[in-house]
């Protein structure tokens, strides 16, 4: 079978993704892998996830947002709300899957919504919509009550006491203090499943004829529009499909911690900034470099811990550091000149 | 550009290789670096066995002077322990790690501990952070005691206990408090919506109100986003005549809150809980303003018996600072895992599930005297028994209010 440059370069990333799962699957396996390590791997695969959403909107579609937490927050409380309300209802594998469907479904439908407006603005203008919606999502869910009792459904935005449930009533949603509670039903094989679709739906998505419609959107727009290209649509398309990703990166997220709350050290625009760091450091466009500067970026202040209070310090360093030596043009300059002297550079001249 | 590729790839998952292995190879290390003083004194006899106490808090970022009172407070405890002799002739060892305020960091931070080999926890120190462990150490079957987790869930499982007052508590005692002495007729609340502790004790302090001597007329809410400017609300609760205005805060907004009164001339009657402690200590505050203040507290730096003056002495001569209701519960914490450990004449050498089974009936046998309060005793809920206290400030300093 001949591959064409473009499917063997996704296949390598899915490699990837599988050979370091199959890695800590032996290690953990052997009993090789602490539990610090243990736990982080499912927070890895999802923000590898949303990096990838947004990669997605920052470098298919070519528009900055930074309120892309904003909608991993819909799809972590949509679907924490439904696994509370059928925790004793459902077998959990039937649940989660619900859970997912839920969760993606309504942070598409936020994509949809937000992207009306959203999309008729270019460049800057897009970035701060984007990061008041983040903010906007982040407090209107810190107001909601809610709470099911036998009567049926109640909701507040005042405070729990207003909800008059009985006495055997469920408060789901408890204002600021979120969703406590939700069944821990997120593991590490699950994670990486969602990456695996997630990477497959968008790295099709960038190869087919809608893809390359979308980049030639975002390359030029004039252009693209007189060649007859629908750029609404097409912007809706990438931008409702990043939401969505980000929203099953949500369902992974509030499954994972028992403690949901929409505040703004996991939803505020520094997480979303982060989550844009994690894309610009590995490359803006570059799907497979988002996957590996994401877990890297994840792990490095964790590993950092025997350093104790110098960790963050060192941790904004590496961060510097790294991306002067990832993209800064006179590195790569002298990466490439010593990449030509060892010879490996040069080949690869020749083969492009 | 594009050629490149390739290469930074693999040096990234170079990158990501090595770290991965680096931070395997290193956990020994970090556990060693993380030991205190004391266990690094006890090195030569590096074969003996010791009980390890592992501590949970933000020790960066905003809420980080809450982290590190709990976690300088327990090593302090630590010390002291250890050189009285250790727990049943066991030295013990402690580290800490750091949360950020986040659950998800707290729950890595946990793991990290448990590597090290924690047998016993003291943390998280705040309350979503807490509940977010709590689900492991419930798996681990580890002893988890919180020092100032106050969420009603903190203490959901029964391998949990705490030593601080659970949220509804305090705004159970503060509406009989202001009741019982008929402090006020017309009572304003300004609380923090987005905040859980705040929230908690709001909600059931208007609960309780319901058929007191008093009425609510005003309860209007901020968030820390908005955190700066409480014209407002106070405007709210003086236009409404509340002679007193109930401040379920931390200290921090509430010292804003007490300046702009001043300024806008409203001086009711102003109350708070635990929270408020450490106002006395805010820079550029003026203390005068919060001449009058009263606070539910268990714990006050300036009280003058001898457990007090001696902690604060020497948590000052360590930090350089006056220890807050944070640090003093910690302290505790450590003190009554010790009374627990001495009453069911525990081992280093049990394993961690058998040490938190003796230890859940340990903690509803023994009665503790401590900093909090001069009487603790537990129920198999996890829930602590003791008085509040109240105090007044008087002359800039905690006076017991009658």
């Amino acid at each position: 079978m001949k591959l064409n440059k473009k499917s063997k370069d996704n296949y390598i990333t899915y490699a990837i993704v599988m050979v370091a799962y199959l890695i800590f699957q032996i290690l953990s396996a052997t009993g090789n892998l602490s539990s610090h390590m243990t736990g982080l791997l499912v927070p890895m695969t999802y923000y590898a996830v949303i990096a990838v959403a947004l990669n997605l909107c920052v470098g298919i579609l070519g528009e900055l947002s930074i309120g892309h937490c904003g909608f991993m927050c819909i799809g972590a409380f949509s679907s924490a709300f439904f696994s509370k309300l059928t925790e004793n209802v459902l077998a959990w594998p039937i649940r989660f899957f619900l859970a997912f469907v839920i969760g993606i479904a309504f942070a598409a439908l936020f994509g949809f919504l937000i992207g009306i407006p959203v999309l008729r603005l270019k460049g800057d203008y897009l970035a701060i919509v984007t990061l008041a919606f983040g903010e906007i999502i982040k407090n209107v869910i810190n107001a909601f009550y809610i709470g099911v009792d036998g009567n049926g459904v109640h909701f507040s935005m005042k405070n729990s006491m207003e909800l008059n449930m009985e006495p055997d009533g469920n408060l789901i949603i408890n204002g600021a203090m979120g969703i406590t509670g939700t069944p821990h039903n997120s593991n590490f094989t699950i994670g990486i499943i969602v990456l695996l679709l997630s990477l497959f739906v968008v790295q099709n998505l960038i190869n087919s004829r809608d893809g390359r419609a979308i980049m030639a959107v975002r390359d030029n727009y004039i252009a693209a529009e007189a060649t007859g290209i629908n750029v609404t649509r097409y912007k809706m398309m990438a931008f409702v499909l990043s939401a969505a990703i980000a929203g099953a990166a949500g369902v992974l997220f509030s499954h994972n911690i028992t403690t949901l709350t929409a505040s703004s050290q996991y939803f505020g625009y520094n997480a979303s900034i982060m989550i844009l760091v994690y894309v610009v450091l590995g490359g803006i466009g570059n799907i497979r470099g988002s996957v590996i500067a994401a877990c890297v970026l994840y792990l490095l202040p964790e590993l950092l811990r025997g350093f104790s209070t110098y960790r963050m310090l060192i941790y904004s360093i590496v961060l510097i550091v790294m991306m002067i030596v990832n993209w800064s043009p006179r590195v790569i300059e002298k990466r490439e000149k010593l990449a030509a002297k060892i010879g490996f550079g040069s080949r690869k001249k020749i083969a492009r | 550009m594009k050629k490149y590729r390739k290469v930074i790839s693999a040096l990234v998952a170079g990158v990501m290789t090595a770290s991965m292995l680096a931070g395997c190879g290193s956990s020994a290390d970090n556990s060693q670096t993380a030991t205190t003083e004391q266990a690094e004194g006890e090195q030569a006899a590096a074969d003996t066995l010791t009980f390890k106490i592992g501590a949970i808090g933000p020790l960066t970022g905003g809420a980080a002077a809450y982290g590190n009172a709990v976690c300088n407070a327990a090593e302090l405890a630590v010390s002291e322990i250890n050189a009285n002799g250790g727990i049943n002739g066991y030295q013990v060892e402690y580290s800490k790690e750091d949360d950020e305020l986040n659950a998800e960091k707290s729950v890595n931070a946990y793991n990290t501990l448990k590597d090290w080999g924690m047998q016993f926890l003291v943390g998280s120190t705040t309350s979503a952070c807490s509940i977010a462990v709590s689900e492991y150490t419930k798996n681990d079957n580890m002893f988890q005691l919180t020092p100032s987790g106050s969420a009603v869930d903190c203490v959901k499982y029964d391998n949990v206990f705490r030593v601080c007052f659970s949220d509804p508590n305090q705004g159970i005692a503060s509406a009989q408090y202001i009741s019982d002495h008929n402090l006020a007729t017309k009572v304003g609340i300004i609380y923090d919506s987005s905040d859980v502790y705040s929230n908690g004790i709001y909600q059931k302090f208007t609960e309780e109100s319901a058929g007191k001597n008093y009425e609510i007329v005003s309860a209007e809410a901020f968030t820390q986003d908005n955190n700066t400017d409480f014209s407002v609300q106070l405007q709210k609760a003086k236009d409404a005549g509340a002679d007193l205005v109930f401040l379920p805060i931390y200290y921090k907004d509430a010292s804003l809150i007490l300046t702009q009164a001043n300024t806008m001339g409203y001086s009711p009657v102003f109350f708070g809980v635990d929270g408020m402690d450490g106002i006395l200590t805010v820079d550029n505050f003026d203390t005068a303003l919060a001449e009058g203040v009263m606070l539910l507290t268990p714990f006050a730096a300036d009280a003058t018996d001898d457990l007090t003056v001696n902690f604060v002495s020497q948590y000052q001569a360590k930090y350089g600072e006056v220890p807050n209701q944070f640090a003093a519960d910690a302290y505790d914490a450590v003190y009554i895992i010790k009374q627990a450990i001495e009453a069911k004449n525990l081992t280093p050498d049990m394993s961690v599930s058998d040490l938190c089974e003796s230890m859940k009936t340990a903690m509803t046998e023994i009665e503790a005297t401590g900093l909090t309060s001069s009487k603790m005793t537990w129920e198999a809920s996890g829930e602590p028994n003791k008085e509040p206290k109240a105090v007044v400030i008087q002359n800039g300093a905690y006076v017991s209010a009658q």
